[in-house]
């Protein structure tokens, strides 16, 4: 995730002179170009008027989102597509507010980003001037870095910087906050080749003394297993943990954020942990005595908060390349900080196999004896099918981006990832309104690519203005509406935990989807049946421009397997569907 | 157990909100904090007194580490450090009283820096226990206004790397 530098040549092709005077925003401009960003996503506004005069020179691409969140959560999706930082633009204000929801839930998944918003002039700052707001305070808990530029001189320093951290160690999003009068100065330009920051050294390498404790714990292990993490995607380390996990012969267990980075096709594959995960995935963690987790945190959804119920056997191996995760959650044995595909770069060297024969057959047992099953209908459209025909009719061969909630889960569990970056989901912070616009940069970031966007019309109604994007720049995204009418997580939650009072979660009364779609000269299709479905999903598919389908499923579905908050995980509510 | 972390950090605007956002979000408790000048230009050092068992010190430290604005952390309660306050405390004091309390303050090796009509102003430097005792003595006089500083500290030895 290195980024090229190169020293400033004329876009124009005309001679300069290193005298030659920019705007700040000019400046701006160029650094990003240095940067080699090819797309923002921005919404204008008086503070960044100075910007978007300059963006109007061209040599920038930039998609008008119709809300400064779609516009987040489209670079987050670029972002998380292509490992390059997403770059988002926002007025002062209301705009850089309206960003909030989306740094932080780039923050929380260590998604690569750079937030440039404008600012009233520091003149004007501290006055309650018209449209002010200190977004730097507000969002200091919520980036990894932040900058407010009060010298044109230092902005391509900042700028350098910014993309420097945002990319480099833990990823996260990093912002510029531009004061007005800062966009509109002048300065020669000379774009740094390096940079140079004191308190940011990230530890890339293993230490060799934990490797060689690791191959030691490995070689006398019985019942291992492997925590893989958002942490491998990250680092591109799908590879690395093939190789790991074959010569060792130890299942893989991948969390939400590490789906597809390991492949759900391979036969050491057990499925994703937790709240919703499976039998096999959940009992193994319960039996380990061998828990090795790569570039995953151990959160609430995985451990359940139920450290006494967690690997309570195991001695705990945790890879990660932030130094505060370890220990944070779980207590470790072996600690290895470092980034992961480095980490295991070095790890299979002189890699010994576990006496895992055993374990294997019997996690793999647990595996065919529990799979994930529902009772399917052939009078109702069922979730899971629905997910399930996805997969099919693609072969896996798809990006797919979620938002939160019921379908974000049957995603996650019948839609078998195979290769990194093709699962694409607020994990951490559980956003509604993500997927959509995620989608958008996704399939932007990679338009060869088929990029699936499963949401929920509870989710979709939260930014699905960005339709016009789709529309007007012709962003083939195939959009899979779970059409429940409900609130369904919620709604599953107080059925379960609250005696079936459901309180404020029935959406029927929201809008036809398919005239809302069409209403944003967008193709859009029904489903009711089986029949329905996979017709409307061939032509959807089949049809060169942005599709949207509503499919119209049982409302009542629930996800199963459940594990109760609060409950261990071997207290898992197996549901009532049997096959 | 009580803490007293030294941190260097960019001498920036703002990184005392980061310090202490960071702290108030992971809920970490601060009894005091101190910023001035360091020995370097561009940095200052932080002091910070917190409570807390190995495990959350650990994370205090590595969540510190994590900001860009820190250079370096250190747990001074691991290393023979000097820890100082300072405390500037009004008494009320009428005439009669001021050699009384001149006298009481005199073992702290505290100082008279004011005299008002009816009351006075004492200086005392020290460790946290001293001045709070220094406090209980002269309360029964009647306290008109307090101001602490905080705890500020240095290790003893040199602090390997603190370059």
């Amino acid at each position: 995730m290195g980024h090229t530098v190169t020293m400033v040549g004329s876009q124009s092709g005309k001679a300069e002179s290193p005298k030659t005077e920019y705007t700040g925003s000019e400046i701006l401009l160029r650094c990003l170009i240095e940067e080699q960003v090819d797309v923002v996503f921005g919404y204008p506004g008086g503070a960044v008027l100075p910007i978007y005069d300059s963006l109007y020179e061209g040599g920038l691409r930039h998609l008008l989102a119709r809300h400064e969140q779609g516009a987040i959560h489209a670079a987050d999706g670029y972002a998380r597509a292509t490992g390059k930082p997403g770059v988002v633009i926002a007025t002062s204000g209301p705009g850089a507010t309206n960003l909030v929801t989306g740094i932080a839930t780039a923050q929380m998944d260590s998604i690569p980003m750079v937030c440039i918003t404008g600012n009233v002039s520091q003149e004007l700052m501290g006055t309650d001037a018209f449209q002010e707001a200190d977004i730097m305070g507000i969002t200091m808990p919520i980036v990894k870095h932040s900058y407010l530029v009060t010298d044109v001189c230092d902005l391509p320093r900042i700028v350098k910087e910014a993309f420097h951290l945002a990319s480099t160690g833990r990823p996260g999003p990093v912002l510029i906050d531009i004061p007005k009068d800062v966009a509109n100065a002048r300065d020669t330009f000379h774009y740094p080749k390096g940079v140079s920051i004191r308190g940011y050294q990230p530890t890339s390498s293993a230490h060799p003394l934990q490797l060689a404790r690791l191959r030691e714990v490995i070689a006398e292990a019985k019942r291992p297993v492997i925590l893989a993490g958002g942490g491998v995607v990250t680092a591109g380390a799908e590879k690395e943990l093939i190789t790991f996990a074959e010569q060792t012969q130890i299942p893989v267990i991948t969390t939400l954020m590490g789906l597809g980075g390991f492949p759900g096709q391979h036969p050491l594959w057990l499925g994703m942990p937790g709240m919703h995960g499976t039998y096999a995935a959940n009992h193994a963690l319960l039996e380990t005595d061998l828990l090795i987790g790569i570039g995953a945190r151990f959160d609430d959804r995985v451990t359940m908060g139920r450290l006494d119920k967690f690997a309570t056997k195991a001695k705990i191996v945790h890879m990660d390349i932030d130094p505060a995760e370890i220990g944070k959650n779980v207590n470790t044995f072996i600690p290895i900080v470092g980034d992961v595909k480095n980490v295991l770069q070095a790890a299979n060297v002189d890699l010994p196999q576990s006496d895992s024969a055993a374990w294997i057959e019997k996690v793999t047992g647990w595996r065919e004896s529990y799979p994930l099953c529902y009772r399917d209908s052939e009078d109702r459209l069922k979730p899971q099918w629905v997910i399930r025909h996805l997969y099919e009719t693609t072969g896996g061969d798809a990006v797919v981006t979620t938002d939160v909630g019921q379908h974000q889960m049957w995603v996650a569990q019948y839609f078998h990832f195979a290769r990194p970056r093709s699962f694409i989901s607020s994990g951490g912070l559980g956003t509604m309104g993500f997927g959509f616009p995620a989608a958008l940069g996704a399939q932007l970031a990679t338009p060869e690519q088929l990029v699936i966007s499963v949401t929920g019309d509870g989710g979709f109604q939260m930014t699905n203005q960005e339709l016009a994007v789709a529309s007007l720049a012709n962003i083939p995204v195939k959009v899979v509406i779970i059409n429940n009418q409900n609130l369904g997580m919620v709604r599953q939650w107080q059925e379960v935990f609250y005696h079936k009072r459901y309180s404020e979660v029935d959406l029927s009364g929201s809008p036809d989807f398919v005239k809302l779609t069409e209403a944003y000269g967008v193709k859009a299709w029904r489903a009711k049946t089986k029949e329905e479905a996979i017709t409307a999903w061939a032509e959807a598919l089949a049809h060169p421009g942005p599709a949207v389908v509503d499919f119209w499923v049982a409302p009542d579905e629930n996800v199963y397997p459940m594990v109760a908050p609060g409950k261990g995980l071997d207290e898992m509510i197996m549901g009532d569907e049997k096959a | 157990m009580r803490h007293v972390l030294s941190v260097l950090v960019n001498d920036q605007p703002r990184v005392l909100a980061r310090v202490s956002t960071l702290l108030g979000r992971r809920n970490f408790n601060i009894e005091s904090i101190s910023v001035g000048e360091s020995e370097e230009k561009g940095l200052s050092r932080m002091v910070i007194v917190t409570h807390g068992d190995e495990r959350t010190m650990e994370q205090v430290q590595k969540q510190l580490h994590k900001l860009i604005d820190v250079i370096k952390v250190h747990d001074l309660s691991n290393h023979p450090a000097v820890e100082r306050e300072l405390l500037l405390i009004k008494v009320e004091a009428g005439p009669a009283a001021r050699m009384e309390i001149s006298g009481v303050v005199e073992p702290f090796r505290a100082a008279v820096v004011d005299v008002g009509s009816q009351n006075m102003m004492v200086q005392a430097t020290g460790e946290r226990a001293k001045l709070d005792a220094l406090i209980e003595l002269l309360r029964p006089y009647g306290i008109k206004e307090i101001a602490r500083t905080g705890v500020t500290a240095l290790s003893r030895s040199m602090v390997q790397g603190n370059s």
